[in-house]
């Protein structure tokens, strides 16, 4: 059960280390590459929280394994922010419309929100719904969560 | 909730793929999208002694029209196959079915022939599948054989398929040019994206006169396999088909399930449910048959 070599783009920035086979990418994400911003709900798939976007289209990092991700690009929720660090547009709109309570579901609320909104600058209700279908907030807090992503599609439509 | 050590092999052929799974006597097993073998690794409810995974190998993934008949590669992921042109317009049942699957967020990455291969009960492709009279190609150390749908599930996530063969792809055969078909697929989930508690798949042809050719309608989550209702398409094909005649067709549905009690939903519940969704489907089928 040798470690494997693999070759991956997290961020913009190219990474290369081994990993045992049975690592999740989420751990590996977490403890090989201290991106903590990823979060490890259930680690089976249910709760969305490890939600991040594998060659631009949103997936669960905990149903896959490292070795898979070898060759491909990844954006975790660290990935949103500015340049600087500072929070992107998204991330503004959740803190301006109070979009997250104790923020355990946040980054993949906000990953599923960046998938729609590339795709979608206009997204009704609806599709917003469904595009965060996938995520649970144990808070119950959909509704700020929707107009967090509402209010990220208006400033990113006038911003242009 | 951390897997198990396994080994794992990046297989570059299909005859790689068989050469392990033979050799791994049942202790080797194929990932492709992961969604439901993951899962299973991290809960350690499968130990296997290596994992092989097929998402590299080219020939294994897409949808080709070859003939009369659509044919879905194992690895195309359930979004690849809902997205796609051919799959809407010529097998509108399946791209209902998938519209149920999880979310986007598995669906990336899920693949057609896993669910297949997982055989969930209540699961919503395989559902679909056996709807349309589908089969799929296996490849063992032998050969490739052909299983029908109605012979391919066995019990609750039990098919089939053996240890040592891999789901290859999966054939759709398509009616005729002038065939007026119409379908429909409903469910009760506890939330969006949840496996099915009841899904019924129906589909109806109709001739230029209005008579019902052909009728299926096939029923999961109520038995330990999803299952057609034999007797129903009976009553229905050779004549005119309207709500009254669906209402006093689906009166055989109950003798053809033996659903179980769990934390899910009674046993009396879901046959209950299992007659509102075949109602819904096959009136939905009926109405866009008689539209087309």
């Amino acid at each position: 059960m040798h470690k494997r070599e693999i070759s991956l783009t997290v961020n913009g920035k190219v990474h290369e280390l081994a990993v045992e086979p049975r690592l999740s990418l989420s751990d590996m994400l977490r403890d090989e590459l201290r991106l903590s911003g990823t979060h490890i709900g259930c680690e089976h798939g249910v709760c969305g929280a490890c939600s991040i976007l594998l060659d631009g289209v949103p997936v669960r990092s905990c149903l896959m394994l490292a070795v898979q991700a070898d060759g491909h690009e990844i954006t975790t929720v660290e990935g949103l922010s500015n340049e600087d660090r500072s929070p992107g547009i998204l991330q503004e709109a959740f803190q301006d419309a109070h979009g997250m309570q104790c923020g355990y579901c946040t980054p993949g609320m906000l990953i599923s929100a960046q998938a729609l909104l590339t795709a979608n600058a206009d997204p009704s209700l609806e599709e917003i719904k469904d595009a965060i279908g996938g995520n649970l907030c144990r808070c119950t807090g959909y509704t700020q969560i929707i107009e967090s992503i509402q209010l990220a599609a208006s400033r990113l439509r006038e911003a242009g | 909730m951390k897997a198990a050590k396994f080994d794992y092999v990046l297989a570059e052929s299909i005859d790689q793929v068989v050469d392990i799974l033979d050799r791994g006597d049942g202790d080797a097993i194929v990932i492709a999208g992961g969604q439901t073998l993951m899962p299973m690794l991290s809960m350690r409810l499968a130990r296997p002694a290596t994992v092989v995974d097929i998402n590299k190998i080219a020939e294994l993934s897409g949808i080709d029209v070859a003939g009369d008949e659509i044919v879905i590669k194992a690895c195309t992921r359930q979004a690849a196959a809902l997205a796609s042109a051919e799959v809407q317009t010529r097998l509108p049942l399946l791209a209902k079915a998938i519209a149920y699957v999880g979310h986007q967020q598995t669906r990336n990455r899920g693949t057609v022939g896993g669910s297949l291969s997982h055989a969930d009960p209540a699961s919503e492709i395989p559902l679909a599948a056996l709807a349309m009279d589908a089969w799929v190609s296996l490849r063992g150390a032998s050969g490739t054989r052909r299983v029908a749908m109605a012979d391919y599930f066995l019990g609750p996530m039990m098919t089939a398929r053996a240890d040592n063969e891999v789901l290859l792809s999966v054939h759709f055969p398509l009616p005729g040019p002038d065939s007026r078909i119409g379908t429909g697929f409903h469910e009760v989930s506890e939330r969006r994206g949840d496996f099915a508690v009841v899904a019924a798949a129906a589909l109806v042809q109709l001739d230029g006169d209005g008579i019902c050719g052909h009728a299926a309608l096939a029923i999961g989550g109520a038995d330990s396999v999803p299952l057609r209702m034999a007797a129903v398409e009976e009553a229905l094909c050779g004549s005119k088909v309207d709500r009254d005649k669906i209402q006093s067709a689906l009166g055989e549905i109950d003798d053809a399930l033996t659903p179980g009690d769990d934390q899910h939903a009674s046993a009396a519940y879901r046959r209950r449910v299992a007659a509102v969704l075949a109602e819904r489907a096959l009136m939905e089928a009926l109405s866009e048959a008689e539209n087309a």
